[in-house]
């Protein structure tokens, strides 16, 4: 956010508020730009969570949060999470029904801003705005532990006017003094080689930098060492204590995280607290080779995602290295977006070799630490994508057909084509690595697709006989397959054919004789239709007693699953049907 | 009305006739009325009031069984002059992504060979996630049950499931189907003036 460029938006701030939302769910996707548009927000929607990135690397600072759901089909909530935090390092808010504890715990860990569970309520969302005033008051207080005294003192002027009401503006001031005191400091000789925060400086924990850190952390002795003998023997003039002791904390985490391979239960530590000296960790720190161990619990020190400090995450490259098999081929894959950023972090410092597996001896890397989350979500997301191809498959074959009377044919065409998919992706996920990039392009744009075509209304006008649409509904029902879809699309028939044939004995046919048939034809199962063909064509004059009723069905039961006792059913409903349109 | 109390003796029968029955005892009078004439109620005369009081009462009556939850009265606070068919909107979104999710639970279910129970569980979260989007509560809760009966691999359990869960749906979409035409009816009534007043 640039001082000055959009005072418009930060006068009014949170409305303006540029929010973009990712949702697999094509209601909840509407609702939510209604609810956000209510608040004022800029609202842009996206169903998939590709095209979320894309729009979000095109714009980079087009964006101010983001809100994604957790399920997706193509791409894990919690990998787009933690590319989001990445690259761009906005807020990022999850959503999802399901709100189990391990669930919510994974999102705090991935760097979710917040959590919020499905139904969300208009008032959710008018607070969302705190979590972008929050990680910029973070990110000022990043650079106070770069800075000398008298910076501070300047980020503290800044921060003051947070305590205005021009929140944002004091953000974008903060920012920019930020930016003045960088140059003045001079810290160019540090890597600005994080592409996606040009205005933020950061300790660059650059190779050298850290072997010399981790020789002064095993001279001294893990147990006895602290920030200022670490500083003293790395002998680093422009090196603060502060930035040594948050490294410090991290490494120690890190190790910790190494030897617990796959426990999550280091995700209770704290935010990382700058400030704190001697991290009070419980950990049982190992010696720094543990550090080669195989580790898959990387979601702690992705939690560590607001820290602007680089980190070593060689573990992180070995834990790539041993799924040799599942990285390169996702790797050569560019369709694939997930892991384009990532190898890019990873070559930040060109220096890295991830086919390199080898236990032997130290391999520090230079990159930032947040790509060591992707590695494991990386895989979880290819089996939960891999299961999704054979959703997104289907829009495919229900597109194709967009008028009615043809429908029905095409969802019983559709079935044998389904089962053959099914085999296709019913192979096991590890295939799924070569097989599902390649296959995700066609099926997510067929996805996309789905979303973006206008499927007819269930009520729109098909002018079809009442005879012709039973017999079609009686071929229909003969056969094995019998979808619920099918079901309602044929009551949407009759509800459009009624309309011909009753509209003489009403003046206004469609609006009250309708419901009646929805509520006869609905409340049934699949067979039920039959009866209600003859229901309709009743007149309607007359009381339709329960012994007018019962006498229709029975020439036209044949072999019915459903007795009477449904027809009764219908007529409670149609007796409710007229009820309500009578006061 | 009698015999059709009586005959209720089913389990599904008398779920729906004792919704039903209480709703609609005092209604059929007016039935009565209406057929007589053969008329369509609203050209009757009677007005854009008793219309709102008939979408009162069916959202009432929905609420009461369960089918509809607050969330429903959130959809319908959303919509205003910018967007005045917001809720029938999002509704129709909805009927059309359920279609698809129960038409794939139902081939899963067909398939004899059928283990996936894996997919199963994220077209039900699926669902579930767009029926809590509308309010569709009953729906949600055999989404839920029918989750549970797939995460313990159970296939008849599921089967069972999913007969309920299309039921329900059915019912929902006739009963969401019936507000919105009494709502169109609303919308026409305002502009419309009859010579003949109650």
């Amino acid at each position: 956010m640039e001082n000055g460029l959009v005072p418009s938006r930060s006068d009014m701030f949170p409305a303006g508020l540029r929010v973009l939302v990712v949702d697999d769910d094509p209601t909840w996707l509407k609702i939510l730009e209604k609810m956000l548009k209510k608040c004022s927000y800029e609202v842009t929607t996206c169903c998939l969570a590709t095209d979320a990135l894309d729009m979000l690397r095109k714009r980079k600072e087009g964006f101010d949060i983001v809100i994604s759901d957790v399920n997706m089909p193509d791409m894990d909530g919690f990998k787009l999470l933690e590319h989001v935090g990445l690259e761009m390092n906005l807020p990022v808010i999850m959503m999802s029904v399901d709100g189990e504890i391990n669930r919510v715990m994974k999102g705090v860990l991935h760097g979710a801003c917040d959590y919020l569970l499905k139904p969300i309520r208009m008032k959710e969302l008018q607070n969302i705005w705190q979590h972008v005033v929050r990680k910029k008051i973070h990110e000022v207080k990043d650079l106070e532990t770069h800075e000398g005294s008298e910076s501070i003192q300047k980020m503290r002027n800044g921060l003051d006017a947070f305590d205005d009401s021009h929140l944002l503006a004091g953000g974008d001031l903060a920012s920019a003094r930020r930016r003045k005191d960088l140059e003045y400091h001079g810290l160019d000789d540090q890597d600005f080689s994080d592409s996606s925060a040009a205005k933020k400086a950061r300790v660059v924990w650059s190779i050298d930098l850290h072997q010399k850190f981790v020789s002064a952390v095993n001279h001294i002795g893990l147990d006895k060492v602290g920030p200022k003998k670490i500083l003293d023997l790395m002998n680093v003039p422009w090196l603060t204590r502060e930035n040594v002791a948050s490294h410090l904390q991290k490494y120690r985490l890190y190790l910790s995280r190494l030897q617990k391979q796959n426990e999550p239960s280091f995700g209770a530590t704290t935010q990382p607290d700058f400030s704190s000296m001697d991290p009070s960790s419980s950990f049982n720190i190992q010696s720094s080779t543990v550090m080669h161990q195989n580790n898959s619990a990387s979601c702690s020190f992705g939690y560590f995602g607001k820290n602007m400090l680089v980190q070593d995450v060689s573990p992180e490259v070995q834990e790539v290295s041993s799924k040799v098999p599942f990285l390169p081929v996702t790797k050569s894959r560019k369709a694939l977006t997930v892991d384009v950023p990532y190898m890019q972090k990873m070559d930040n410092g060109s220096r890295i070799e991830l086919a390199n597996s080898s236990g032997s001896g130290k391999k520090i890397k230079y990159t930032l630490f947040e790509p060591s989350q992707p590695t494991t979500p990386q895989q979880h997301s290819w089996g939960g994508a891999s299961p999704m191809i054979q959703f997104t498959k289907q829009p495919k074959e229900e597109q194709s057909p967009p008028r009615y009377p043809s429908c029905q044919k095409q969802h019983i065409q559709a079935d044998p084509i389904k089962p053959a998919s099914s085999v296709n992706f019913g192979t096991s996920t590890s295939e799924a690595d070569k097989v599902g990039p390649s296959e995700m392009k066609p099926w997510r744009t067929v996805y996309g697709n789905s979303h973006v075509r206008t499927v007819s209304p269930t009520s729109h006008t098909v002018k079809a006989q009442t005879n012709a649409v039973s017999a079609e509904i009686f071929d229909c029902m003969s056969t094995s397959i019998i979808s619920p879809s099918t079901k309602c699309h044929s009551f949407d028939q009759f509800l459009n054919s009624n309309l011909g044939t009753q509209q003489l004995n009403f003046v206004s046919g469609p609006i009250l004789v309708s419901p009646h048939e929805d509520v006869q034809l609905c409340s049934l199962q699949d067979h039920a239709y039959v009866e209600n063909v003859g229901l309709n064509n009743l007149e309607f004059s007359d009381y339709l007693g329960p012994e007018l009723i019962t006498d229709i069905p029975s020439h036209l039961n044949d072999g019915l699953r459903f007795n009477s006792d449904y027809l009764f059913d219908s007529i409670e409903y149609s007796t409710i049907a007229e009820g309500l349109f009578i006061t | 009305m009698q015999r059709s109390e009586r005959r209720i003796c089913t389990k599904k029968g008398r779920k729906h006739a004792s919704i039903c029955l209480s709703a609609s005892s005092n209604l059929l009078v007016k039935f009565h009325h209406s057929v007589k004439t053969g008329l369509p109620l609203w050209l009757l005369g009677f007005g854009m009031d008793r219309l709102r009081t008939d979408m009162n009462r069916l959202l009432a009556l929905l609420f009461h069984q369960g089918v509809l939850d607050e969330q429903f009265l959130q959809l319908q606070q959303l919509q205003d002059e910018t967007s005045p068919n917001f809720v029938s909107e999002v509704v129709t979104i909805y009927f059309r992504e359920s279609e698809k999710l129960l038409r794939n639970l139902r081939e899963l279910l067909s398939d004899r060979e059928f283990s996936d129970y894996r997919r199963m569980g994220i077209h039900l979260n699926q669902f579930m996630g767009s029926s809590s989007s509308i309010g569709a509560k009953r729906v949600r809760n055999v989404c839920a049950a029918f989750r549970a009966a797939s995460e313990q691999n159970n296939r008849l359990g599921c089967f069972h499931a999913l007969e309920l869960l299309e039921h329900e749906y059915c019912y929902l979409k006739n009963k969401l189907h019936e507000f919105f035409q009494v709502e169109q009816q609303r919308v026409m009534a305002a502009g419309v003036r009859y010579p003949i007043q109650n």
